[in-house]
């Protein structure tokens, strides 16, 4: 029974509480705490003449102002910028509170503490800044301009410029071979923003006992905020704890660290002596967090007959909004993998990551790669379009095949290293996806369309996790590592792999992530790694608990270890279930005891009889107790892939586009857990139809997020979402010892290239940008059809 | 100035006394201390608050307390009975109809009304019924399974 675990839809053991209300989320926490509210910005772009806190100072209930003014030298530097690269050259990062410029609208200029949030609210509304407007940059044409600068030390506003390239076989560069190439292609593509916008914005809730530091905060990374924290505030780190309660959802945004709030928090509740907590509401989370996508790409290429691909030349103006603190990771991340399931002839790419007076841009579920995707899919089926050919054909053309693997693009990827596909089967999987949908059979009709979109995903990226094993004397198994969670069900997928890994029935494990004081070292959950990464290590930290096991059973039974196995909790000589031992006991005589505490614990004590008199009870090299602690780090990144294809009908009076089918096919090595993954790519597919068809951030000349509220904001309810049809193909990662690949962020990446596809298909008319509104194809149209 | 209230919450009466201006989702979650209404918007479209009041879904964060004084209200922490989770709740376990959960006690209390009014719901109606929730996680795909489960284990136990 116990070794069926993996692969099989166990259901979430996170269920039962967070179905009864008894979820414990930041703001469920610290009923009796302060409350702090922030002084935001309503300029995209000013001088601070002044603030006069004068008129907040008689709300009943007031506790505490601060502004940039009053923190500490070390409290008020500017936030880390986390991700450092040699192309960065103007990185910039912003104050916990605004010192002097702002620089975008929502950024906090000063934080109030009161007794509850209405009052601190009160307080904010009441304090007066004097700003003196700024012209702002807003959008990525103005801003390459570089007539105005979002920083004044940062010239044309560029942060960043990067270029990589790589030549043919034939050692021609990518413009060359272009030139050189019977077709040639030459486009520009226009993406929007978007958000990552989890259901519970950000939120952060501190406590100071006089000596230690306990920091909850909604994070997708407790370790890093707690090093962040500790660092800021000139605290040792054993003084620090951090946690991550239950987390209401992520999708990327909570990997940045720290936020203003994860500082200042903290060091009032140490000034005050009090608790405090801060509860980001919507307009905040729209307004100071962060978004994603955001690029215009500018693509030549050149094809032969066949539609090869012999030179790709794409040129990327990445909006990075006013802050640079996740470093270039998203253009990196989309420059990489828009290469996808493809052998490219030569590919040159070359970004410019450009500051605006906008909300930064890190981050969200994808980072990076729908935009990628969206390049080279659309190049495809342009390729296609130009040859009139099949737009499966022309994929199959240019594929990586089965037996090329390991496939080195000849890229640096967002991890430092070299860009290497360990394993998949592209052309199986085309073919999947064509049965799937129905590709060879579909009847096309005016308004009636079908698309398709290939993106492979590095995931699992290092450095590393770790996980730690305890089986107590009660027999229960206790499982932590580092990481966090915010929905993915880790507690029950990381409870199958160590059950499967110990022999012991589900119910006995219990996992605990993203708290401190259970496991200190730990990077995060983000670019589908959690699985990959943390499970391997789990499952590493779970063979040395069962060969200590099988050391210690072998001595009371007087047998060999090779000969045990553990079953259902029990470590019995194989073919002879008679002779056993639970691993209850095992844990028992692990721990050489003094006093007992209980029946079982007297087992282990010193006159028990149990332990050879000749031999110091804990031998050498040996430590009491039975656990263990692992770390795995990947060499390089593993490579999902997946293939997606989409029915679209479009009216023609309104315009409206209906996604009337959706297919996936999906290969993220071997499954843990098929609900689960099932449920990430539902989801995932969700966001990216939110991202094709809905979802933009509607920025005015001034600066102004025009449409900062759910109900401006178009996210899709239930009735937006088709039923999406799933097949999985398993091509096992060779690089860790679980064979598994990510599969969180999978949904997402290529669904805005796919409905432009189906469009496309559908109206007969180039789909260049993203998301594609009713009114978009309506101009489209009369453009086309005037 | 603070107003004397009786809220009957899950069946019990609670005497709470709140400025008028209290949101009915803040004195259930910080009044009360039952978190479990959570807070997406504050401005009524996501859902997250829904609760139930004299059996009807609305959203706690739309609703100031004191205009539901002597009203009964039905929070997720209600829903289970005596012999465990409830239908309902049982067909999101079963259905993989939640991932981060904090949508959940809005679609659970939103679902529970739609059933009882309408026991056996075509596709359409139960798209129709849940239109008004927002999940960032799930894709509804499983929420729309769960709503049908949920039906037929209702059913099933009438």
């Amino acid at each position: 029974m116990t070794t069926r675990l993996f692969g099989e839809p166990v259901p979430r053991r996170e269920d039962p509480r967070l179905l009864t209300g008894n979820g414990r989320y930041l703001d469920d926490l610290g009923r009796d705490a302060l409350a702090a509210a922030f002084v935001r910005s309503p300029h995209a772009h000013a001088r601070i003449r002044d603030i006069d806190v004068g008129p907040a100072l008689d709300v009943e209930g007031l506790v505490a102002i601060y502004t940039f003014e009053d923190l500490p030298e070390r409290v008020g530097r500017p936030l880390p910028l986390l991700i450092p690269h040699p192309a960065l050259t103007h990185g910039r990062t912003a104050y916990p509170l605004a010192k002097d410029v702002v620089r975008h609208v929502g950024e906090p200029v000063a934080m109030v503490v009161a007794t509850d949030r209405y009052a601190a609210e009160d307080a904010c509304a009441l304090i007066e800044v004097d700003y003196e407007p700024l012209k702002p940059v807003v959008g990525l044409e103005e801003a390459v301009q570089g007539a105005q600068l979002v920083h004044e030390d940062v010239p044309g506003n560029v942060g960043a410029h990067l270029v990589q390239e790589v030549a043919g076989a034939d050692g021609r560069g990518a413009r060359e071979a272009i030139e050189a190439s019977p077709h040639t292609l030459a486009f520009r593509l226009d993406i929007e923003r978007s958000a990552s916008m989890p259901l519970e914005g950000r939120g952060v809730y501190a406590r100071w006992d006089g000596r230690d530091l306990r920091v909850y905060s909604s994070t997708q990374t407790s370790t890093s905020v707690r090093m962040a924290v500790a660092a800021a505030l000139g605290l040792p780190l054993p003084q620090v704890e951090v946690i991550a309660p239950d987390v209401g959802g992520g999708f990327g945004v909570k990997i940045v660290h720290p936020w203003p709030e994860e500082i200042l928090l903290p060091w009032a509740a140490m000034t005050l002596g009090r608790e405090i907590k801060w509860t980001e509401d919507r307009r905040e989370h729209f307004i100071s967090s962060a978004h994603e996508r955001g690029q215009v790409q500018y693509v030549r290429v050149g094809f032969d007959d066949d539609g090869r691909v012999l030179g790709l030349d794409v040129t990327i103006l990445h909006d990075h909004g006013a802050y640079t603190p996740y470093g270039i990771i998203v253009p990196i991340v989309t420059s990489t993998q828009l290469l996808g399931p493809y052998k490219i002839g030569s590919y040159r790419v070359e970004f410019s990551a450009v500051y605006t007076n906008t909300v930064q841009v890190t981050p969200y579920r994808g980072a990076g790669r729908p935009q990628g995707v969206f390049c080279m899919e659309r190049t495809m089926d342009k390729i296609a379009w130009h040859l009139g050919k099949d737009r499966t054909e022309v994929r199959a053309a240019n594929f990586i095949q089965p037996g090329e693997f390991p496939y080195d693009q000849g890229m640096t990827f967002q991890d430092g290293r070299p860009l290497i596909y360990d394993s998949g089967d592209y052309p199986e999987m085309l073919r999947m996806i064509k049965e799937l949908i129905g590709w060879d059979d579909f009847e096309r009709a005016p308004g009636r369309g079908i698309g398709i979109g290939c993106y492979v995903e590095g995931t699992g990226v290092g450095p590393y996790e770790g996980g730690h094993v305890q089986v107590t004397s009660d027999g229960r198994v206790h499982v932590s590592t580092g990481l966090t969670s915010q929905g993915q069900g880790h507690e029950t997928v990381f409870a199958q792999i160590a059950a499967a890994e110990l022999g012991v029935p589900i119910e006995r494990v219990s996992v605990v992530t993203g708290d401190t004081r259970r496991f200190g070292y730990a990077v995060g959950t983000f670019a589908s790694r959690a699985a990959v990464v943390s499970g391997n290590a789990i499952a590493l930290a779970c063979r040395k608990v069962r060969e200590k096991a099988l050391r210690i059973a072998a001595d009371a039974l007087e047998a060999d270890p090779s000969d045990l196995q553990i079953t259902d909790g029990l470590v019995h000589v194989a073919g002879a279930p008679g002779a056993s031992i639970p691993l209850s006991t095992v844990a028992v005589l692990s721990n050489p005891l003094r006093y007992a505490f209980d029946e079982e614990a007297a087992k282990a004590t010193q006159f028990s009889g149990t332990a050879s008199p000749d031999r110091p009870p804990v031998a050498e090299e040996e430590e009491p107790g039975l656990e263990g602690r692992d770390y795995y780090s990947p060499i390089r990144s593993t490579f999902a892939a997946g293939m997606h294809a989409a029915v679209v009908e479009t009216d023609p009076d309104t315009a409206e586009i209906k996604v009337v089918r959706y297919a996936v096919v999906h290969d993220c090595g071997r499954l843990i857990n098929p609900m689960i993954v099932e449920g990430q790519i539902h989801g995932g597919v969700a966001q990216g139809i939110g991202g094709a068809l809905y979802e933009r951030m509607a920025y005015d000349s001034h600066g102004q997020l025009v449409n900062a509220s759910f109900m401006d904001f178009l996210m899709p309810y239930a009735t937006e979402i088709p039923h999406i049809e799933t097949d999985h193909l398993e091509t096992p990662s060779p690089l860790n010892p679980l064979g598994i690949k990510g599969a969180g962020e999978a949904g997402v990446i290529p669904v805005s290239a796919v409905i432009a596809s189906a469009i496309e298909d559908a109206e007969g008319i180039e789909i260049d940008r993203m998301p594609i509104s009713p009114s978009d194809l309506f101009a489209l149209r009369s453009t086309h059809h005037p | 100035m603070e107003h004397e209230i009786t809220l009957v919450v899950n069946g019990a009466a609670r005497r709470v006394s709140v400025p008028a201006r209290r949101l009915l989702s803040d004195c259930l979650r910080h009044d009360l201390g039952l978190t479990g209404t959570h807070v997406g918007c504050e401005h009524g479209v996501c859902g997250c608050c829904t609760v139930l009041l004299d059996g009807r879904p609305v959203r706690s964060c739309l609703t100031f307390a004191v205009t539901v004084d002597g009203c009964e209200i039905t929070t997720v922490e209600g829903l289970a009975g005596a012999d465990g989770l409830s239908p309902v709740q049982r067909a999101f376990a079963e259905c993989h109809g939640l991932q981060c959960g904090f949508c959940t006690p809005g679609f659970l209390c939103t679902v529970t009304a739609l059933l009882r009014d309408n026991p056996a719901p075509t596709d359409e109606e139960v798209l129709e019924g849940v239109s008004g929730n927002l999940c960032r996680c799930t894709g509804y795909q499983n929420i729309v399974k769960a709503v049908h489960r949920a039906a037929e284990l209702l059913a099933e136990e009438a």
